[in-house]
């Protein structure tokens, strides 16, 4: 099909980004509105901006939840690495089945079932809730998430590098850290993007988990959004938007140029 | 001693993850089936019977025979709870339907778009994936309420008299919209992968022997595509049935959705046994879609193994 991008294909993905990006790119413009209207432009301002660091329950909450996401992150990023391996290195073992399928279970559970039954259990082992069951309900979800995305690296990988490792005498944590680990570090990282972004998503879950002094930025969102529309609203989601497209972008450039220079290393290799 | 240690390492990396999981997502399961047999009661925590291991065995027994259907019976009774069951399967059923209508056309376009132009393609439908869900269901209220954009722009151009709204918010159709904009990624993404692996000389050939294109693409492209809308109608249909926070922030009074009952159960009811049993059916009524997508997944991957 050498004809070209035809005006159907075009006007599709047109529409469609429209579609997906509008929204956003609505909100973040009202976010700089300078009346407390958000459908009416009256100005260009910045004032919701400093209202909102002067917001002292939003900056608190704002804390907590940037806590909460990189410990979270961070816990889940091993755990769900550890899963991967599990999973695609270890073969057969006793209770596989149940293993692989309590890893793939969250990533389609309802999010009111896994913030229920977690709060259930808290309250049966009468643990105190607060920023720390919110850490432990995060790291459950997210640790799946990073498993898929480790996993799906680990299955592409070429095992023989480890096995010459190991057949040279190199023992197996040795191996893992010194061969394994570096090839597989982007997924990694990426996975703990993935588990870092959803742990500051998360309002459902955070909701049933949460306790007195842990309140987070979503479920301050979410209240204030039943209230109503307001530019502050508008102005925090433009920051988190913000922190995302550059942390996502970032991530994706990085990539790219590990892959430039990756075949650039191998052409060097192959010229000898 | 050095296969020793092997064996305890390979425990231990197999271990930490396999008890987590257990202690926080299979244990806590259990206890919501536990609660979903108890009854409410005004106590902390606000049900009985509770187990405590100082009564041993006679009071686990004693336990047991506490234990009752009549949460389950009670959301048979309450009809209620059967129609937002059957909503939920009915709103995330059309918002599937129409997220495969919206995003065909744009995997399409994006697979027949130069191929220096797809990365970027693929990380512009990925970037609102990792923009807060809650953000973007907030971003359509704006638009959609009565003195939202929509009105300003529809009164603008003279569809709408200066007198009228829309009345879009708090209805179904913003519930719709809300949807399949949230879930539109997961749809366009298998679509995508599907129909980029497709071979374009077939569809050259269909034509060389004189197919018409649109014949062509129900003939050829469609067909082998199919693997692509499965995922894609499976990986939105599943988490829509159980959505909160669109319900909830979109939709109106009248909107029934499963997860908003179980939420108003256990927040504004406090009744924490009943919302237990919710939960437990919204998973049995999932478990059919979910092994089916496992199915489908597995048959997919033998197929391009073999």
């Amino acid at each position: 099909m050498n004809r070209g991008p035809s005006w159907f294909n075009i006007s599709s993905i047109v529409l469609g980004f429209a579609f997906l990006y509008l929204p956003i790119v609505i909100l973040v413009i009202f976010s700089f509105n300078e009346s407390r209207l958000v459908t009416v432009w009256a100005g260009f301002s910045t004032k919701w901006y400093g209202e909102l660091f002067r917001n002292q329950g939003l900056m608190d909450a704002a804390w907590v939840t940037a806590r909460v996401a990189f410990v979270s992150a961070s816990i889940a990023t091993v755990l769900g690495t550890l899963a991967a391996i599990t999973l695609v290195r270890f073969g057969r073992f006793h209770g596989r089945t149940l293993f692989s399928g309590m890893v793939y279970a969250p990533l389609v559970m309802p999010e009111v079932i896994t913030g229920l039954s977690l709060l259930l259990l808290f309250v049966a082992i009468n643990f105190d809730r607060g920023f720390w069951t919110v850490v432990i309900a995060h790291i459950t979800f997210s640790m799946c998430f990073v498993a898929v995305v480790v996993q799906s690296r680990l299955v592409t990988f070429d095992t023989s590098v480890e096995e010459a490792a190991m057949d040279l005498g190199c023992p197996p944590a040795k191996t893992f850290f010194v061969i394994t680990l570096p090839i597989i570090l982007p997924a990694v990282i990426s996975g703990w993007m993935l588990a870092f972004t959803l742990s500051l998503d998360d309002l459902v879950i955070a909701s049933f988990t949460t306790g007195p002094g842990a309140t987070t930025l979503p479920m301050k969102i979410y209240s204030q959004v039943r209230l109503g529309v307001t530019p502050e609203i508008n102005a925090v989601c433009t920051i988190l938007i913000a922190l995302v497209t550059i942390g996502v972008v970032t991530a994706s450039l990085i990539t790219k140029h590990q892959e430039v220079e990756r075949k650039r290393a191998e052409a060097a290799a192959v010229q000898g | 001693m050095a296969a020793h240690q092997d064996r305890a390492g390979r425990r231990l990396v197999i271990l930490v993850p396999y008890l987590w999981l257990l202690v926080f997502f299979l244990v806590p399961f259990l206890i919501v089936v536990k609660i979903s047999l108890s009854q409410i009661a005004i106590s902390m925590p606000p049900y009985i019977p509770t187990f405590s291991l100082a009564e041993g065995w006679a009071g686990l027994v004693d336990a047991f025979r506490q234990f009752s259907f009549d949460n389950y019976l009670w959301l048979t009774e309450d009809d209620l709870y059967i129609r937002s069951y059957l909503s939920s399967l009915w709103i995330a059923l059309v918002s599937t339907l129409i997220a495969l209508l919206v995003g065909y056309p744009i995997a399409y376009g994006m697979a027949r778009a130069p191929s220096h132009w797809r990365p970027t393609l693929l990380m512009l439908v990925i970037l609102p994936f990792w923009t807060s869900f809650l953000i973007r269901v907030y971003a359509w209220i704006g638009i959609l309420k009565p003195e939202g954009l929509l009105t300003v722009i529809l009164q603008t151009v003279g569809l709408l008299s200066p007198d009228e709204q829309v009345r879009i918010l708090n209805t179904n159709t913003a519930v719709y919209i809300g949807i399949v904009y949230s879930y539109l990624p997961f749809m366009v993404l298998p679509l995508y992968s599907a129909l980029e692996k497709m071979d374009g000389s077939l569809l050259e050939a269909a034509e060389d022997l004189g197919c018409h294109p649109l014949k062509a693409f129900w003939v050829i492209t469609f067909p082998l595509s199919i693997p692509g809308v499965v995922a894609g109608c499976f990986l939105v249909f599943i988490p829509a049935v159980g959505e909160f926070v669109i319900p909830d922030l979109l939709g109106g009074s009248q909107t029934l959705m499963i997860g908003k009952t179980l939420w108003a159960e256990f927040f504004s009811n406090r009744d924490w046994p009943v919302s237990s049993a919710v939960a437990v059916i919204l998973l049995l009524v999932l478990i059919v879609p979910i092994v089916a997508f496992q199915r489908a997944q597995q048959r997919a991957h033998e197929r391009e193994a073999g």
